[in-house]
């Protein structure tokens, strides 16, 4: 022990002793993607301040960023909670974003959502009852399947965008705000809390992790695993179906890349939020705030003025170091 | 609820299982009967983990019959067991470290509130769970320092007891015990001793898997021998010494009255 720790434990044994409490039970992994946030956000504040990082326009353009990955990264939690993976949520949105624009055009905006989250539920379905029953890795089961769609969405309106004209639709899932709060962030702020709740007060939540914590002891408990296991995929596939929704909301089309590249953003928002990548923790608030994290990285690496080319070589740097910092966090407790 | 003390809970007849090659249970025969301990010895390998596995609904026996209460019933699944009063501590315990101890006490087992549709929704009943957890642990004399903290937190000694308490909370009928001091200090163990008298004393039907005979001595009225996958001895313990046991285990000698 440091003469500093020492003098610590001196003046704040009670302190100490919770922290460490925490630690035991918890780790404090939870709280680190807090405290980078709001490191991120000062450091962004004080060497972007002349690039606007600090305006309104700004704050609310990292939000609408942010949103669609936070929906994503809260279903990717349950998945990865229940020792699964969905690398197919990417190609997910943007379907579900065509899907919702084709439905809106017919038969309205209610129609329109409901196609697109139907469209995510069963593609989930079909990942889980082939990793399931064909046992087959869920990793593999996705990466297929991110292939899959990702051709189905090309062919559906070959590579065109295609326009949604309902008001209502866009008003409800991008556009619109109540008072001064966009809708986006009131749908992100819906989906959290609903997350939240079913991961903690739910008995289906609390079964996630005990099938992703100890699959073979969650069985012996009678614990329906296979069920489990396909749900949690269904419900990480629904949950980027509508990040699909909200991306053809705020840009008024559907299109076959919406979202696309959305896939490792979101697993590294889960993971840096302290959801462990290999099942058993999840935490639904900290997978939202990872996903600030990420919108607030994407920002600023644009307001640095980096080229795409290398936007894409900081963003992967940054993503490998911060997913290794809170994967060591993790393996110590 | 039990039947008389000393009437049959379960019985197994003629059960077999292979594991490709491997024959882990040839046609073993066992009966566990209310207020009494079974001791069901063996060495390494024998066969005793996988035939607490056919009878818990791990595994599914290739032939034989489970008999619950005089009744054949088809042990499928570990929740058909659970459903039939058959509780298991498995050596690996089955505890889950990320939840807390009122979790793992309840998980699968879960109290919900608010009406059909909270059952129907899963909505949890904390609070319930609780307080009950709190008796559960109170009655069996387990202490715990919270009972939120998550397994993780908790001693190899504690885990142990949570996975036992767990069992005697739910076991009302048969309570299988797969090692469960193995990895316990002394004082521990004996607390764990006192759990399966206090089991017995409430009429469940035990059986206790162990490789120590002091053990086998002190709580046990039967023993059943496995070796190889065979039933080679069924003695009443207080008919023979430690010494008999062991041979019997090694395989140097065979017998009992019911072989």
């Amino acid at each position: 022990m440091t003469d500093e720790s020492a003098a610590a434990g001196r003046m704040l044994p009670g302190a100490q002793q919770w922290l460490a409490r925490r630690r035991q039970d918890v780790g404090l992994r939870q709280y680190v993607v807090y405290v980078a946030a709001v490191l991120i956000f000062g450091l962004f504040a004080v060497i972007l301040r002349d690039d606007g990082f600090l305006t309104a326009s700004n704050l609310l353009n990292i939000g609408r960023q942010a949103a669609p990955i936070a929906v994503m990264a809260v279903g990717m939690a349950f998945a990865l909670a229940a020792a699964e993976i969905d690398l197919s949520v990417g190609s997910v949105t943007a379907l579900s974003s065509l899907a919702a624009a084709e439905a809106v055009g017919s038969y309205g905006f209610v129609a329109g959502a409901a196609v697109a989250l139907a469209v995510g539920a069963g593609i989930g379905l079909v990942n889980g009852v082939i990793a399931v029953k064909v046992r087959i890795p869920s990793f593999l089961v996705t990466l297929g399947m991110l292939g899959i769609v990702s051709g189905i969405a090309r062919n559906m309106n070959n590579l065109q965008s295609l326009p949604i004209r309902n008001d209502t639709f866009l008003a409800v899932f991008g556009a619109g705000s109540v008072g001064p709060i966009s809708s986006l962030l009131i749908w992100t702020v819906v989906v959290g809390v609903i997350g939240h709740l079913v991961l903690h007060q739910l008995r289906w939540g609390r079964h996630v992790l005990s099938v992703g914590a100890d699959r073979s002891a969650a069985a012996a408990l009678g614990i329906n695993t296979d069920r489990i296991r396909i749900t949690a995929l269904m419900t990480s596939a629904a949950a980027a179906s509508f990040a699909g929704v909200l991306l053809a909301g705020r840009l008024a089309i559907g299109r076959h890349d919406l979202g696309e590249n959305l896939l490792l953003t979101v697993i590294a928002a889960v993971v840096i939020g302290g959801t462990n990548l290999f099942g058993g923790r999840a935490s639904v608030a900290g997978a939202i705030a990872g996903s600030v994290v990420m919108a607030m990285l994407n920002n600023g690496l644009i307001l640095m003025g980096l080229r795409v080319a290398d936007q894409l070589i900081a963003r992967g740097v940054i993503i490998i170091l911060a997913v290794a910092l809170s994967m060591r966090e993790q393996k110590e407790t | 609820m039990t039947g008389a003390a000393g009437t049959s809970a379960l019985e197994v007849e003629g059960l077999c299982k292979s594991f490709r090659a491997v024959r882990a249970l040839d046609h073993v025969a066992l009966s566990l009967h209310y207020g009494r301990v079974t001791a069901l010895l063996g060495d390494n390998g024998a066969g005793k983990s996988t035939l607490v596995k056919c009878i818990s609904g791990v595994y599914a026996p290739d032939a034989g019959v489970v008999k619950v209460d005089g009744t054949v019933q088809a042990v499928a699944s570990p929740e058909a067991a659970r459903s039939l009063g058959i509780e298991t501590v498995h050596q690996t315990l089955a505890v889950i470290d990320p939840l807390d101890v009122v979790e793992n006490l309840f998980l699968n087992r879960e109290h919900t509130r608010g009406g059909r549709f909270g059952a129907w929704l899963g909505v949890l009943d904390k609070k319930r769970m609780r307080a009950e957890s709190g008796e559960i642990l109170g009655r069996l004399d387990i202490r715990i320092p919270s009972l939120r903290r998550s397994m993780s937190a908790l001693s190899g000694g504690q885990r142990q007891a949570v996975a036992i308490g767990r069992a005697a909370a739910w076991g009302q009928q048969i309570v299988l015990l797969d090692e469960p001091a193995a990895a316990l200090g002394v004082e521990q163990a004996a607390r764990v001793l006192d759990l399966i008298r206090s089991l017995r004393d409430a009429g469940v039907a035990v059986l206790l898997i162990t490789h120590n005979m002091d053990r086998v001595t002190e709580v046990c009225d039967r023993a059943v021998v496995l070796r190889q996958g065979r039933k080679t001895a069924e003695v009443d313990v207080g008919e023979v010494t430690k010494d008999d046991l062991v041979a019997y285990i090694t395989g140097a000698r065979t017998g009992g009255p019911d072989t």
